[in-house]
């Protein structure tokens, strides 16, 4: 007879930490190899493929990193909103409202103003646009108790819709044939790329730059110190005199204006008109959980956490046009890994002693 | 005008009765103080598992029972994660709905756009049928209505009138206090989360193989998630989850009401989830301590922890 005991772990050292999220992706990564094999597909080939195909080439690591703009922008954005505790799920539809507004800045102002001049307005119009969408969550929370999850993603179904609406009707291009979509961005408002490669390196630096600032502000203002408060002992927060309203809808004036930026870089980087909200983000909102959850809820881990997973979703995509697997192979291994570190934090947080019954005696 | 009348009636049924069951699965689930977000995606493997089984074996009702216990088994993984290993339940929610429309999406690949051969017929059943008016809206129906009207009012009962619908409503409540009383707290969270998953499934049964006799992936179209909300909207309460469900069936079918109208059809697409918000924060003006909600709700238990 044995028993398992739980203890708590006293101290959490750092190594422990990455070792234990590196043990959770293997793990999971092993469990994903079962599924290939279940698809009749060998799995060391395919997991392989995936990383040779999005790290292992050139071509492959510069889809990489086109790929990682968007993931780390809102990614970062969301460490910020779990660290108070704010479920931000929506930054689906707040990459939208940012790409909305972003697009209709370029296509009113854009024909007269040099580059120079449109491409941050544009900016700061896509960061006002994704925090609206992320203000109102906040309200609805603070001020009328609604459960965050759900409002932010009836806003996500709402953002999608109401974009489908405009670009099939007031706001189809003369230039799209009848097709949906608005017209093209005028030249001045769209970003430069690195010569044969989709990487617009001006929504990178934006990223680099987002995820240091946000980095000082969670660990060196007061600011960030009341937001970790809120988050994790909200009834000190209270006796404090914490105003949560202020702190919610800052926070995630934050997070959604991040989540706007990615959607901005993307209209004016790579798409250069809004179409579907479908082929205007394929997913990033929902990845970024899972690139905040793997960074620890710490901004500059996810700019590591966004290039791994947007190395996965490059490699997912490679790999389901040479081994014929579907195109929701990628939302799979996201979940799966996702189910794995939140079990790897269990065993972060406890330790594990298999007892026999004499020594329990004892 | 009449007919047009009872005919929107009759649709409004139908589109509740997915919501219903997934509601009524969820109240179950957060009752014992679970929250389960991944309903949204234990709803497309069921659409899925259902509508290939029926197709393959031309047995609906084989297809249900299929679908029942994928549900169950792939919620076993949000248990083991929410239970077991005191996850965050939010998380690991999430991470169920990732896997669930990913896995339904890889499953049914090969089965998009077939029709199917066999689907559930609707059920007439004899005498009230005939009853005018009533008997066309509420007794002339997809076996799936009567089902979910009966697991509704089934469960409403077991909670609240059985031993073992108290032993999860305080463990809702109070799990260390029900822990001393000899219950087992974290048996009762796996039963009711595997109960949740198979109504969700069923409810995703009920799309493929009744409602629209077809697989496409997305088909959930965020019935899971709006079914979350009406959690709330109906307070916990199975009983008023079938109010609260057919009045957000009345508003899917709205939108193909007022489609002649020449108003944009993205726009009344967005009507279910506008309402979901209006109806939150209505809700928001009642009493808190008149919602009902379950204290331990989303708080991990860890035993002999008080």
């Amino acid at each position: 007879m044995f028993k398992i005991k739980i203890n708590d772990r006293e101290n959490i050292t750092k190594t422990r930490s990455l070792m234990t999220n590196i043990f959770s992706l293997g793990a999971g990564l092993v469990a994903i190899g079962f599924l290939f094999l279940a698809c009749k597909v060998n799995p060391f080939f395919a997991i392989s493929a995936i990383f040779a195909d999005s790290f292992g080439t050139l071509y492959g690591l510069k889809e990489t990193i086109t790929k990682a703009i968007p993931l780390i922008l809102i990614g970062t954005g969301l460490t910020f909103a779990f660290r108070a505790k704010f479920w931000n799920i929506g930054a689906e539809g707040q990459l939208l409202m940012g790409a909305l507004f972003g697009t209709w800045t370029a296509l009113t102002f854009g024909e007269s103003l040099p580059g120079f001049i449109i491409i941050p307005m544009m900016f700061i119009a896509g960061f006002i646009g994704g925090s609206i969408c992320g203000i109102i969550p906040a309200i609805l929370k603070i001020k009328y108790s609604i459960n965050e999850v759900i409002s932010t993603l009836m806003l996500n179904y709402i953002c999608a819709e109401f974009i489908t609406m405009l670009i099939v009707g007031p706001w189809k291009g003369s230039e799209r044939f009848g097709f949906p979509g608005t017209n093209n961005l005028p030249a001045s408002a769209i970003l430069n790329v690195i010569p044969e490669s989709r990487i617009h390196y001006a929504t990178l630096f934006i990223t680099i730059v987002f995820a240091a600032i946000l980095c000082v502000i969670v660990y060196k203002t007061k600011f960030g110190y009341e937001v970790r408060v809120v988050g994790e002992n909200p009834d000190a927060g209270k006796y404090a005199g914490i105003n949560f309203f202020r702190t919610t809808v800052l926070v995630m004036m934050i997070s959604g204006g991040a989540a706007g930026l990615a959607g901005v870089g993307e209209i004016a980087g790579i798409h250069h008109y809004l179409g579907y909200p479908a082929s205007i983000s394929s997913g990033y909102g929902f990845t970024a959980i899972i690139v905040a959850w793997l960074a620890k809820l710490n901004p500059l881990y996810a700019i590591v956490s966004g290039i791994f997973f947007a190395g996965i979703l490059v490699g997912g995509d490679a790999i389901q046009i040479s081994l014929g697997l579907p195109a929701a192979t990628v939302q799979i291994v996201n979940g799966i890994l996702l189910f794995f570190l939140i079990m790897g934090d269990f065993f972060l947080k406890n330790k594990l002693r298999i007892q026999t019954r004499i020594q329990g005696i004892q | 005008m009449e007919d047009i009348i009872i005919s929107v009636l009759q649709r409004t049924m139908i589109a509740g009765t997915p919501l219903l069951l997934a509601t009524v699965g969820e109240i179950i689930c957060e009752r014992s103080g679970i929250l389960n977000l991944g309903v949204e995606g234990v709803m497309s493997v069921g659409a899925v598992v259902a509508f290939i089984v029926t197709f393959l074996t031309g047995q609906p009702w084989l297809g249900v029972a299929a679908a029942m216990i994928a549900g169950m088994l792939i919620s076993l993984i949000h248990a083991f994660a929410s239970v077991t290993l005191q996850a965050n339940q939010v998380v690991s929610g999430l991470a169920l709905t990732m896997l669930g429309l990913g896995l339904s999406g890889m499953l049914g690949k090969p089965f998009i756009g077939k029709p199917l051969a066999i689907k559930m017929n609707s059920l007439a059943l004899p005498f009230l049928s005939d009853i005018p008016y009533a008997g066309k809206i509420f007794f002339n129906q997809s076996p799936f209505f009567y089902l979910a009207i009966i697991l509704a009012l089934i469960s409403w009962f077991f909670l609240e009138r059985t031993r073992f619908g108290i032993k999860v409503r305080s463990t809702g409540e109070n799990p260390g206090a029900t822990e001393t009383h000899g219950v087992n707290v974290s048996f009762i969270r796996y039963i009711c989360i595997l109960i949740g998953g198979g109504f969700s499934a069923l409810a995703g049964a009920h799309l493929s193989i009744s409602y629209s006799k077809s697989w496409i992936e997305g088909m959930t179209a965020g019935r899971g998630w709006i079914a979350i909300a009406l959690t709330i909207f109906a307070l916990w309460n199975p009983g008023k989850a079938i109010f609260a469900s057919f009045l957000f069936g009345g508003i899917f079918v709205l939108q193909y009401l007022l489609q002649p109208l020449g108003i944009s059809p993205n726009f009344l697409a967005m009507l279910p989830y506008a309402t979901t918000l209006i109806v939150l924060l209505f809700i928001s003006f009642k009493d808190p301590r008149k919602l009902n909600a379950p204290a331990s709700l989303g708080e991990p238990y860890k035993r002999g922890e008080r």
